[in-house]
């Protein structure tokens, strides 16, 4: 689907990225973990988190993250709205909780980056 | 262990500890620059990721810190070398889940214990050394070679 799409459902605000909102999506990852984050996530995904600083931004400029779902009604700061404009990465923010949110998107056909995991981490 | 190639990009890069708005500012310029190099995007995103997180503790434990990367045809290497409190108990630090990080840290989203077992996860070759009250020292191979 489509951002736009995406802005519909879950009667987003676009708070970053007005020029952007064509772009096709296919799945999404969740957390507030920045390193489950850069763990997990698939580039080209959404990103639906809680978090609203700078390092949501950096994360996703990291990973190619497609765009950022706020979530919980959250607005970002001054300094996270300027970064996202500067990397070019769109900024959405929904009153929809997190299981809300995923959950309306899945609905919708948008899936998880991976659907569980399998092995667990590099433990010595 | 090895690789005495000459490099095809080499760059070094100052990061100030507790400098949070800036932290994840060198590893993006190191993003731009190996997708300047024209790599793999699996390398890449390794490569981003293992300096990402390396950036983050640097600015969450040191005073300051330096991160070189070098490039050869074969590989990527990583190296941070930080001025700062250095870690007591390696392995404790290399638990998932174990973590010493402030209030601050955790509101960034990381100090979850989880940043150095990415960047082993992520790297091909990791190694690791620190001295308590000097600082310590991570070294991150990377192959472009069978980079997948």
């Amino acid at each position: 689907m489509t951002l736009n799409e995406v802005v519909k459902i879950l009667n987003a605000d676009i708070l970053v990225g007005q020029d952007q909102m064509e772009m096709e999506i296919k799945t999404a990852f969740g957390a507030d973990l920045m390193s489950d984050v850069l763990a997990f996530a698939k580039s080209g995904s959404l990103l639906l988190t809680g978090l609203t600083n700078p390092q949501v931004i950096r994360t996703a400029d990291i990973l190619d993250i497609a765009a950022i779902i706020m979530v919980r009604g959250k607005k970002p700061a001054p300094e996270t709205i300027r970064l996202a404009e500067e990397l070019g990465i769109p900024i959405l923010s929904t009153k929809f909780i997190l299981f809300e949110t995923a959950g309306r998107l899945y609905e919708k056909g948008i899936r998880g980056c991976i659907e569980r995991v399998d092995n667990n981490f590099a433990r010595p | 262990m090895h690789v005495h190639e000459k490099p095809i990009f080499e760059s070094s890069y100052t990061v100030q500890g507790g400098n949070f708005d800036e932290a994840g500012k060198v590893a993006s310029q190191i993003k731009v620059s190996l997708k300047k190099l024209g790599l793999q995007t699996v390398v890449i995103r390794k490569a981003a990721l293992v300096a990402y997180e390396s950036e983050i503790n640097i600015v969450s434990y040191a005073r300051k810190g330096t991160i070189n990367v070098s490039i050869t045809p074969k590989q990527i290497k990583i190296e941070t070398i930080d001025e700062g409190q250095g870690i007591p108990d390696i392995s404790l630090a290399m638990q998932e889940g174990y973590s010493t990080a402030s209030a601050k840290i955790r509101e960034m989203g990381f100090g979850a214990g989880m940043g150095l077992c990415n960047i082993k996860k992520f790297s091909d070759q990791f190694q690791i050394t620190s001295e308590i009250g000097k600082g310590t020292y991570l070294k991150m191979i990377i192959n472009i070679e069978n980079g997948a």
